[in-house]
C-alpha cells in the first residue's frame, strides 16, 4: 500500500489478512503529467507486490486515474493510453477504482471512458463512489453510465463506499456492494453490519480505508469481531470478509490465494 | 439480538455521541458571527431522528444530500463538505 509503511502490513498478516487488493487513487496531490502515472503504475505492479510478499501477503491491484484527478480531460486520456501496457501484469485484477468526485461532466467522460476500456479488455471494475453530500447524486450517475453500456456486466462491478442510502438501488441493479470502514466521517463498522443485517450478505462486502487519511488497516478484522460481539456465527463473518470477496475477485482468473 | 442486548452493548457509546451533538451545537450557539448551510443541514437532518420513523441513519444521509440529477459544469474544489448548499 504505497501511502502506508511497512508495520501495516505487519499488523494485517497478524491479524490473518489473506491477500491485499490496493486500487490506483489519488496521491493526496495532483500528478503533473502522464509520466507521473507510469511510475505509479510500476509501484503498484512491480514494487508494491514485492514488499507485500515479504510478509506472506499476495498483493493485488486496479489501475485507473482517480476520479479526482479526472477533470484535466487531455491528462486523463494521456494516462488511459498507458493502462493497457499494464493490464498483463499477474497482479492487475481491473480498471479501478474509477467512478465519479464532484459529479462534473468531465468526470462523467472520464468515466465513460474506463468503462469503455474495461469493456474492450474484459477486466473487472472497481468502482469509486463520491463522498459525503455527493454520494447519492454520484452513485445514480455511476450506475446510469454502467448500465448504460450493454457489455457491462454488472456481476463483474463492485461499486464502493456504498452507505445506508445507496446500497440498496446498488444491490437491486445487480451491481456488488463495498462498504469501506473508516473512523472518523463516514461508514463505521457497527453501521456496517446494520447494512448486512437489513439488506443480507449477497453482494456484500466490506474494505478497509488505507489511504493518506486517517485510516485503519484493520478496520474488516474489527469489524468481523464486532460481528461476533453480536452473535453472529463464525460462517457468518467468513462470509462477509473473506468467501464474499473471493467469490467477486476470483472473476480474474489472475486471483489466486 | 434482544432490544436489552443491543443497548448493552452500544448505549453507552450512543449516549456519549449524543453529548457530543449537545455541546458541538453549545459550542456554535456561543461563537459570533453567521451559521452556514452546513448547520442549516444539520438541524434538519437533526429533526429526522425525532420522526419515529425507521431508517433513521438513510433519512439523515439524504437530507445531507445533493438531490439534484444533472452532473455539474466543472469541479472547482476536491473535498465534499458534509452538507448540500442548496437545501432549505
Amino acid at each position: 500500500m504505497v501511502s502506508r509503511v511497512t508495520d501495516d502490513y505487519i499488523d494485517m498478516v497478524t491479524a490473518g489478512c489473506q491477500a491485499v487488493c490496493e486500487p490506483a487513487f489519488w496521491a493526496g496531490f495532483d500528478r503533473s503529467s502522464v509520466d507521473g502515472f507510469f511510475d505509479y503504475f510500476r509501484q503498484l505492479t512491480e514494487h508494491e507486490p514485492k514488499r507485500a510478499a515479504k510478509f506472506g501477503l499476495p498483493h493485488f491491484t486496479w489501475l485507473c486515474i482517480n476520479p479526482k484527478e479526472s477533470e484535466d480531460v487531455k491528462l486523463a486520456e494521456d494516462v488511459l493510453s498507458i493502462i493497457p501496457k499494464f493490464l498483463d501484469k499477474p497482479s492487475v485484477l481491473g480498471i479501478g477504482e474509477i467512478g465519479l468526485n464532484k459529479n462534473s461532466r468531465n468526470e462523467m467522460k472520464v468515466l465513460e471512458m474506463h468503462v469503455d476500456m474495461a469493456a474492450k479488455y474484459n477486466q473487472l471494475i472497481l468502482v469509486h463512489t463520491p463522498h459525503l453530500e455527493d454520494k447519492l447524486k454520484g452513485t445514480r450517475l455511476i450506475i446510469d453510465v454502467l448500465k448504460s453500456d450493454s457489455r457491462i456486466r454488472p456481476e463483474r462491478c463492485i461499486i464502493d463506499h456504498v452507505e445506508e442510502h445507496t446500497v440498496e438501488m446498488v444491490l437491486n441493479e445487480g451491481f456488488w456492494a463495498g462498504m469501506t470502514l473508516y473512523p472518523e466521517s463516514k461508514c463505521t463498522a457497527a453501521r456496517a453490519i446494520d447494512i448486512v443485517e437489513t439488506y443480507g450478505q449477497q453482494r456484500l462486502w466490506m474494505n478497509s480505508a488505507c489511504d493518506w487519511g486517517v485510516s485503519v488497516p484493520l478496520a474488516v478484522p474489527y469489524a468481523a469481531l464486532e460481528m461476533r460481539k453480536r452473535g453472529h456465527t463464525a460462517e457468518a463473518v467468513d462470509k462477509l470478509v473473506y468467501q464474499n470477496p473471493i467469490k467477486f475477485l476470483s472473476q480474474s482468473p489472475k486471483f489466486k490465494l | 439480538m434482544t432490544r436489552q442486548q443491543v443497548l448493552d452493548l452500544y448505549f453507552m457509546e450512543a449516549r456519549a455521541r449524543l453529548i457530543d451533538i449537545g455541546a458541538f451545537i453549545d459550542r456554535i450557539e456561543r461563537a459570533t458571527g453567521e451559521e452556514d448551510f452546513r448547520m442549516k443541514g444539520f438541524r434538519n437532518a437533526l429533526s429526522e431522528l425525532s420522526k419515529g420513523e425507521p431508517g433513521k441513519a438513510r433519512r439523515v444521509l439524504l437530507s445531507l444530500s445533493d438531490p439534484t440529477k444533472e452532473p455539474i459544469a466543472a469541479a472547482t474544489t476536491k473535498a465534499a463538505c458534509g452538507a448540500w448548499p442548496g437545501a432549505k
